[in-house]
């Protein structure tokens, strides 16, 4: 392989590769993240003064995963003994004199139902997902989420404290909790992209791609799971459309108005054949739903509106929320049920009277009946309710078409 | 390791005393409990009485104060629980969603600690 020009450089870029994988591999062995960590540590320090010493070595990841092993072991060894200590010794020590230390199995995928269980917070599982899996340091996950390093810092001690103490296992789920559970992992995958997509174009780039990188990685962990591939679709079809959904003017613009020349042409390929391959599986699912409702939105003669509707119907059988009710009432009303989609938008105001969208979608479509100045008062409501400026910009933009 | 399900519901959530239903309930608890045992996870498990019968007690300058009633007047009283013993929480959870009262209550479960 090319040698690296610095131990530093080669260090981090085995690190950026391997890091999920060898922690997975510890985190399997020990049964304990703060152990394995600790361990990868002291490996990666060590790394830095051997390399700079004699060299990099021809495999840095097989280097990296043996020394890590042996330096759990060392760290177990000063613990007080019990028997799972021993155990988890014996199997370090089997698997750290491994011929090919890279070939023992990859065990992400366990790590990955572990840190998503459903008995963390769902804001702990994102940020254990992004420090474990994706390798993002605590002060990054920090940054994109607005906290502290310290209060993250607090948070992921706090979701490893509850794994260790709550016998949270550390395995993948039996096969009628499986539809679950890995609902739960994608909703994280998910909420990392969403996390990067409403922080804006630039700043939450990271975070997108990350999303991207868990959703491909679960595809070949899991790799003939229909959802799985849902999510993956679901995500590049949006992503593709990123660069297109503000407007020169800084205005949010809906699919239909997008320059299409701006859309990412590969990737809404690559997103089209993904979902492709999931449906043929015939085991639907609510992430496969929503990649066919992104895939409609980028049909060349628009947006095909009754069977965006007829989709948000059938994803309502799984997830009965109103923000679904919401989609589901615009859709019908884009594809001509007005009165239809005003009377669901009534049903659902109760429990979304604050919710921006709700407020947003029902100023459109009491403008579109020619009802302005109650429209009037639900696009200043929504405008209230907006965070980005481009919202904002696009909200007043349709307020002042208004016929007074 | 071992867990410790605590059931807690509103009074009269559940099926009347002496309904049809009530019977169907109780037999969920008697295979519920029979279930556990059989798979060896069974530790312990009882019903309690209601909180009316409940007397709290705290040692405040060495002096033992009694009170009539519970820890906390809350919606939901603890009205049972069930000690388990299971390989993890995942079991633990599995077992603690086929307790009758899930239906209507809620089970807070947990890990007990070991010295």
């Amino acid at each position: 392989m090319l040698q690296a020009p610095d131990p530093t450089q080669a260090l981090n870029l085995t690190l950026r590769a391997d890091r999920g994988r060898i922690l997975a591999a510890l985190i399997a062995r020990v049964r304990d993240f703060q152990l394995a960590e600790e361990a990868l540590q002291d490996a990666a320090t060590s790394a830095l003064a051997h390399w700079s010493r004699s060299g990099i070595p021809s495999r840095p990841e097989a280097w990296l995963i043996r020394v890590a092993f042996r330096k759990a072991i060392d760290r177990l060894r000063s613990h007080s003994r019990d028997s799972a200590r021993d155990t988890a010794m014996t199997v370090l020590a089997q698997d750290e004199a491994e011929e090919d230390p890279m070939d023992i199995p990859d065990d992400r995928l366990r790590l990955i139902f572990t840190c998503c269980h459903p008995a963390l917070e769902p804001k702990s599982r994102v940020a254990l997902t992004l420090r474990t899996i994706a390798g993002l340091t605590t002060a990054d996950i920090a940054r994109a989420f607005l906290d502290t390093e310290p209060t993250m810092g607090q948070r992921l001690s706090r979701a490893k404290a509850k794994i260790a103490a709550a016998g949270i296992p550390f395995r993948i789920p039996d096969p009628e909790d499986w539809p679950d559970r890995l609902n739960s992992v994608l909703t994280v995958v998910y909420l990392i992209y969403n996390a990067g997509y409403t922080s804006g174009p630039t700043t939450g780039q990271d975070l997108c791609r990350e999303a991207i990188f868990l959703a491909r990685l679960l595809t070949t962990l899991a790799p003939s799971d229909a959802e799985v591939e849902g999510c993956l679709a679901l995500l590049l079809l949006t992503h593709a459309r990123a660069d297109a959904r503000i407007s020169p003017e800084g205005l949010t613009l809906p699919p239909a108005q997008q320059d299409r020349s701006l859309w990412d042409t590969h990737m809404l390929t690559e997103g089209l054949a993904t979902l492709d391959s999931a449906m043929a599986r015939r085991n639907p699912g609510p992430f496969q739903i929503k990649a066919a409702i992104a895939a409609l939105h980028t049909a060349q003669n628009g947006p095909g509106w009754p069977q965006i509707a007829a989709l948000y119907t059938r994803l309502l059988a799984f997830e009965p929320t109103p923000v679904i009710r919401l989609n589901h009432a615009v859709a019908v009303s884009e594809a001509g049920g007005l009165g239809e989609a005003l009377i669901h938008l009534a049903d659902i105001e109760p429990e979304l009277a604050d919710y921006q969208p709700f407020n947003a979608a029902k100023a459109d479509l009491l403008a579109r009946s020619g009802r302005a100045a109650e429209a009037h008062t639900a696009y200043a409501k929504a405008i209230a309710l907006s965070d980005s400026p481009a919202d904002i910009a696009f909200l007043l933009q349709r307020q002042s078409l208004l016929s007074h | 390791m071992q867990y410790l399900a605590l059931i807690y519901a509103a009074p009269n959530s559940g099926p009347a005393y002496g309904t049809p239903e009530f019977k169907t309930f109780m037999d969920g608890y008697f295979a519920f409990t029979a279930l556990l045992k059989e798979k060896g996870a069974f530790v312990a498990g009882d019903g309690l009485k209601g909180t009316d019968t409940a007397t709290s007690l705290r040692l405040r300058g060495g002096k033992v104060e009694t009170m009539d009633g519970p820890f906390a007047e809350t919606k939901e009283h603890l009205g049972g629980y069930y000690l388990m013993e299971v390989p993890d929480l995942d079991t633990a959870l599995k077992y603690a969603a086929m307790i009758p009262s899930a239906a209507f209550g809620t089970i807070e479960v947990r890990p007990v600690m070991t010295y």
